[in-house]
């Protein structure tokens, strides 16, 4: 495969910089200025990033599918 | 480099209401990282400076999990024996996802208007019953069990049992090692036969998804079930009922905060996040992690396997952060505490909480404005022996 694409983005005005989504995934988020960062906008499917989605108190991480745009996480 | 002294005594001495031990000032400034010996368990590290504490709570070289092998420096006699907050990712993860959905800041909203009108309730039955009222007992307890029994789907009435025995949880010297032990039994008993209950008849409360989330889909094993419904439950309350009366007590002294919030009650949410930074909730230090590998912090090498302490009212009052940090401004802009910890273990509970005291102290300024101390401040009875502070009850009049 290493077609499929996943794209991580992080409203940094949503974040609260509660630091668990760079703990959790710590490949792939960052904090900076006390807000949360993607490492990289186009990632390789990985679970843990959907685990850190899910576990974001304000549900700043979204994660979709690059290719279809289709939302994977957090659930609606 | 003092490294090699003896170890300090920790905790430096019993807590003084809410005032925070001016030596955390003084390490923060000198000494980042101590040796310190606890009543119980092995020697630690101490960090006091704010970035240190979030190296400590966030970053994932640092383990929770480990203190199930270890003898765990502590302040009471039991070592802690699992749940959620000594687990390490990716266990730790498994179990937060199942519960992190229930606790979003847009599903906490949701219950905002249940929580407004159970305090209106708790307001109405003080005015009608007139003043002095235990601010305690008759308002900061009943709003956070009400809420948290609603969510989980525990019964109400029930409470009086689970009140008494959740104490036990919190308890450093409050109880004998025996009367925790019994009481904590009891309250996984309990939780068992409510857990027990949803399999009967399903639930639509988070007790009962947890339940499907085990019996459905295996997604956690009983013990981890149980252990959570209890967990829940007591955070749920314990520390918010501990805070509301806090909260006052900090507004009510220094009066004239309780009068700039009477006047501008927008001001509620930034005051709720101040004075979360500015109230050392816990006694002392909170639970310890330990390092994975070396790593350095506050100029000292930690060795993988030495465990460290944060204190997190420490870190709120790094002046390297907060401007004037030892004073409360209610307006203060910007406000990255601590309050409620960093990292994967950061209060699962936080949105339910902040909605819960901006409901509780919007309430209070905005109905019983001439709020006051009903006995004199030096004869307030401070819980002891508690893993955190509050008042043991706190009478009132208006
Ligand atoms: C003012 C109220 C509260 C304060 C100040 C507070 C503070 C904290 C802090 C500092 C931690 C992190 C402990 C550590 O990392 O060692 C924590 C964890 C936790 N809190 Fe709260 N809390 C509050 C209310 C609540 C409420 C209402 C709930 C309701 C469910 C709750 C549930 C939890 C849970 C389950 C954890 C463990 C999370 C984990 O290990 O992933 N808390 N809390
Ligand atoms: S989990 Fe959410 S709130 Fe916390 S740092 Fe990550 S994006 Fe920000």
């Amino acid at each position: 495969m290493g077609e499929l694409r996943w794209r991580v983005g992080v409203d940094r005005e949503t974040c609260i910089g509660s630091g668990i989504c760079a703990a959790t995934a710590p490949n792939h988020f960052t904090l900076d200025a006390d807000r949360s960062r993607p490492l990289a906008e186009l990632v390789e499917p990985d679970d843990v990033v959907i685990d850190a989605a899910e576990s974001c108190p304000v549900e700043a991480i979204a994660v979709s599918d690059a290719s279809t745009g289709e939302r994977l996480a957090p659930e609606e | 480099m003092t490294t090699t002294s003896e170890p300090r005594t920790y905790p430096f001495g019993l807590p003084d209401r809410l005032n925070l031990d001016p030596r955390y000032a003084r390490l923060r400034a000198e000494e980042p990282l101590i040796r310190v010996r606890l009543p119980y368990g092995e020697d630690a590290w101490l960090a006091t400076r704010y970035q240190d504490v979030r190296t400590v709570l966030g970053d994932p070289r640092f383990s929770r999990a480990a203190v199930l092998d270890r003898d765990e420096p502590r302040t009471r006699p039991e070592p802690t024996s699992g749940g959620i907050l000594s687990m390490d990712p990716p266990e730790h993860t498994r179990l937060r996802k199942l519960v992190a959905k229930a606790f979003t800041m847009r599903r906490v909203e949701a219950l905002r208007p249940r929580a407004q009108e159970i305090t209106d309730e708790l307001i109405d039955q003080m005015i009608d019953h007139g003043p002095p009222a235990d601010l305690v007992e008759e308002f900061a307890l009943p709003l956070p069990v009400t809420v948290i029994c609603e969510l989980l789907g525990v019964p109400y009435e029930d409470r009086k049992d689970f009140r008494r025995w959740s104490d036990a949880a919190l308890s450093t010297t409050a109880l004998s090692r025996e009367q925790v032990q019994e009481y904590l039994d009891n309250l996984h008993e309990y939780m068992a036969g409510l857990v027990a209950r949803r399999r009967a008849t399903p639930t639509d409360d988070l007790l009962g998804a947890l339940v499907r989330a085990r019996d459905e889909e295996d997604r956690l094993s009983e013990d981890e079930l149980v252990r959570l419904g209890v967990g829940l439950l007591i955070a749920g309350h314990e520390t918010t009922a501990s805070q509301i009366p806090n909260f006052v007590y900090v507004l009510l002294t220094q009066p004239e905060h309780w009068q700039r919030l009477r006047a501008e009650p927008e001001l509620v949410p930034r005051a709720v996040e101040e004075l979360l930074r500015y109230i050392p909730l816990g006694a002392a230090a909170g639970f310890p992690r330990y390092a994975t590998e070396d790593i350095e912090l506050g100029g000292v090498l930690v060795r993988a396997g030495e465990p460290v302490l944060a204190v997190v009212a420490s870190a709120n009052r790094d002046e390297s952060v907060f401007p004037d940090a030892d004073t409360l401004d209610l307006r203060r802009e910007v406000n990255p505490h601590v309050g409620f910890g960093h990292g994967v273990h950061h209060c699962l509970g936080a949105p339910l909480a902040r909605m819960e005291l901006q409901v509780a102290l919007g309430s209070l300024v905005r109905r019983l404005r001439e709020l006051r101390l009903a006995t004199p401040e030096p004869e307030l009875r401070w819980k002891t022996g508690m893993l955190v502070r509050g008042l043991e009850s706190f009478p009132v009049s208006w």
